[in-house]
Parts: structure tokens; sequence; C-alpha cells
């Protein structure tokens, strides 16, 4: 398996970091998910995984702290009010933004190797 | 004080997946016909047919609440609920801005009309009703409590545009005065269901897109039928309260 960090990622996608920087590069992701309906994604991701969608909602931030995703990756240029990157920061969730669309992002992302699902 | 049974989401053939049987007068019949006394049009995005029911409706015992179902950015359905028509043109100006224009395929999606109160045939709605607004959740509850309306997220458990399915959890980030279930499930079941529902109180509609779906399922009691008493009737205040039926 290819380790990779998620300061890689970030720069090689080209992400815009909504949440406080963090070490990123002591951060190595090693799962992929991607889906917009949240109910899926608390029965679907695994932790320490990095989750794609075009949600920006509030509850994006308690399904990433329930299931402790190191990052979520928000699609399609949607942006996260300002009290969801609050309660981001607060719990420790590193949001990252996007123009491009959820299936550029998780084709990038398998290219890669990010490839455990 | 008296009581209403109510239904509070009802469709009309506004709505692309109503029947074209839901035109004011029948509406008006069929919900008189079930002992229904109070109901809210709330077709999906639009607010076109409310005053043709409630001509329908003058005269006769029903009272005719204006609303409208938004679908907000996150797929999510929310029935919002207002006293005047005043009230529903200025959300109505709020969500022609924050609906994208999409043409309507009345092949694929169904037929949308705008009719009189006697179900005749005023004009088609060219715009796709049936989409989501860019609306957020919170900024559409914000609008519709500056402009003093219900804010309730609509068929919460159902696997498409339902909150739960989308959203996980019931969200934290303003006040939530009531959930409504679908018509196919109990509140104490979905409760045992989603326990994330725990603590909300729930009420039930019919969602009635034919004219054999009313179900008058909760009967509130109230001194007249406006939103500011249903709101006291859910929170149980000043002696105003609502009762579950089926």
């Amino acid at each position: 398996m290819t380790i990779m960090t998620l300061d890689q990622i970030i720069n090689s996608l080209g992400l815009t970091v909504l949440t406080d920087l963090k070490d990123f590069k002591s951060l190595t992701p090693s799962y992929g998910y991607t889906s917009d309906l949240l109910s899926c994604v608390m029965s679907g991701a695994k932790n320490q995984g990095v989750w794609v969608t075009l949600q920006a909602h509030n509850n994006i931030v308690a399904v990433a702290a329930l299931l402790e995703l190191a990052a979520v990756i928000i699609t399609e240029g949607a942006m996260p009010d300002e009290t969801t990157v609050a309660k981001a920061n607060e719990q420790g969730i590193t949001l990252l933004s996007t123009e491009k669309a959820s299936f550029y992002i998780a084709g990038k992302l398998w290219e890669m190797g990010l490839r455990d699902v | 004080m008296r009581t209403y049974r109510a239904d509070l989401h009802v469709h009309t053939v506004l709505s692309p997946c109503a029947q074209i049987e839901m035109i004011p007068p029948l509406i008006v019949r069929e919900a008189l016909e079930f002992g229904i006394q109070l109901i809210a049009i709330t077709d999906h995005n639009t607010t076109k047919n409310i005053a043709a029911v409630q001509k329908a409706a003058a005269g006769t015992e029903l009272v005719v609440l204006p609303g409208m179902e938004l679908q907000t950015r996150e797929e999510v359905h929310v029935l919002c609920l207002f006293d005047t028509l005043e009230q529903t043109q200025d959300f109505q100006k709020e969500v022609d801005i924050a609906l994208p224009v999409i043409p309507n395929r009345p092949d694929y999606f169904g037929e949308q009309f705008v009719v009189d109160e006697t179900g005749d045939f005023i004009e088609s709605e060219d715009r796709l009703l049936l989409t989501s607004t860019k609306l957020s959740l919170r900024q559409a509850w914000e609008k519709v409590e500056q402009l003093g309306g219900l804010f309730i997220p609509a068929h919460v458990n159902r696997k498409t545009f339902g909150l739960l399915e989308n959203l996980g959890l019931v969200p934290d980030d303003f006040p939530i005065l009531t959930l409504e279930i679908s018509r196919h499930i109990t509140p104490a079941k979905a409760v045992v269901e989603f326990p994330q529902l725990k603590g909300y109180p729930l009420i039930q509609n019919g969602d009635v897109h034919g004219l054999d779906e009313f179900l008058g399922s909760n009967e509130y009691f109230l001194a007249n039928a406006t939103t500011e008493e249903l709101r006291k009737a859910i929170q149980g205040k000043e002696n105003r309260s609502f009762t579950y039926n089926i």
C-alpha cells in the first residue's frame, strides 16, 4: 500500500484548507469514501479515511468527528458556513475545498494510490 | 378553542408528481369528506396555486394555510407554512432567485399546471420545480423565521429527500420545532427505527399527491387556525395541544 500524507494530497489536488492548519505531513489517510448521503457515510466510511462529498452542511462535522476521519474534501465549490468551520476547528476536523467534482477528486486519489476502500 | 383535524402537506396539479385530480374544488371536497378542517397547500418550490384553493374553500369549514415544500441545497424537503399570501409571495421571491432555471420535461417529471379555483387551466409552469434550490437548510430556516412562518422538515424518515437519509442526524444549528414523519410509519415506530428523533415532537401528514391520500393523523387544539397557534400546540403551550389519532 502506498503511504501518502494529507499534505501530499492537499498539494497535488490543489485543495484549499478551510480549517486551522495542522501538521498535515504527519497524517496518513488510508481509506477513501465518497457519498453525499450522510446516513450512508455513517455506516460506510472508515476511521482515518478521507471523505469526498459536495455536502457542505453543518452535520458533516458531526459525522467526520464520529468516524474520526482524517479530512473531508468538499467538492464543486460548495462552501460550509462560518459556524460549520468553527465547529470543525473545535472538533479538530480538517475541511478541504475544491472547485472540482467528486468524481475527479476520487479519480485523482485513486491514481495517487489511495485504493483501500 | 376548538379541535382541527389537519393535513398540513397537500400538493396540487402544480407539483409535477401530483395526480391530475389535485385541483382546488376536489381537494376541498375530499378534505372535508375526510373530516379535515385544516390543510396547508405545499407544492414543490412554488406557491402559485394556493389562492385558487383558498377561493375554492371560501364559505366552507375548511381553512387553507399557504405553504411550500421547499427543497434545500442538501436535497432535503421542508414544509414552510405561513398565514398570509403576502408572506408566501415574499418567500417565493427568495426561492425564485435560489431555484436554478431548468426547463421541465413533462413527459418525464409530469405536468405543472397553474389553475383557477374551479380547476381550469391558466398556464403551465415551464421551470422544473422538483429540484434543489441554492438555499441551505439554515438559510431557509432564517428566511421562514424572519417572515414569521413555521419550518418543518418533511417526511424525515424517507429515503429520498428525507432529512435523516441525507444528513444522518437532526441538525443542531437552528431550533427544530417539530419533524414530519412519512405516512407509512407511526411516531412510536419512527423513534425506535431512528433514535435520533427521540425528544422531538413528531407530526404526520398525508403528503397528499392524490385525492385518496388524505390522512388527518393529527388533531390540533387551537384558538384559531394560524401558524402561531400551531406552534403553541406543537410545543404544548397555553393549553394548546395536538394528538395523534391513527
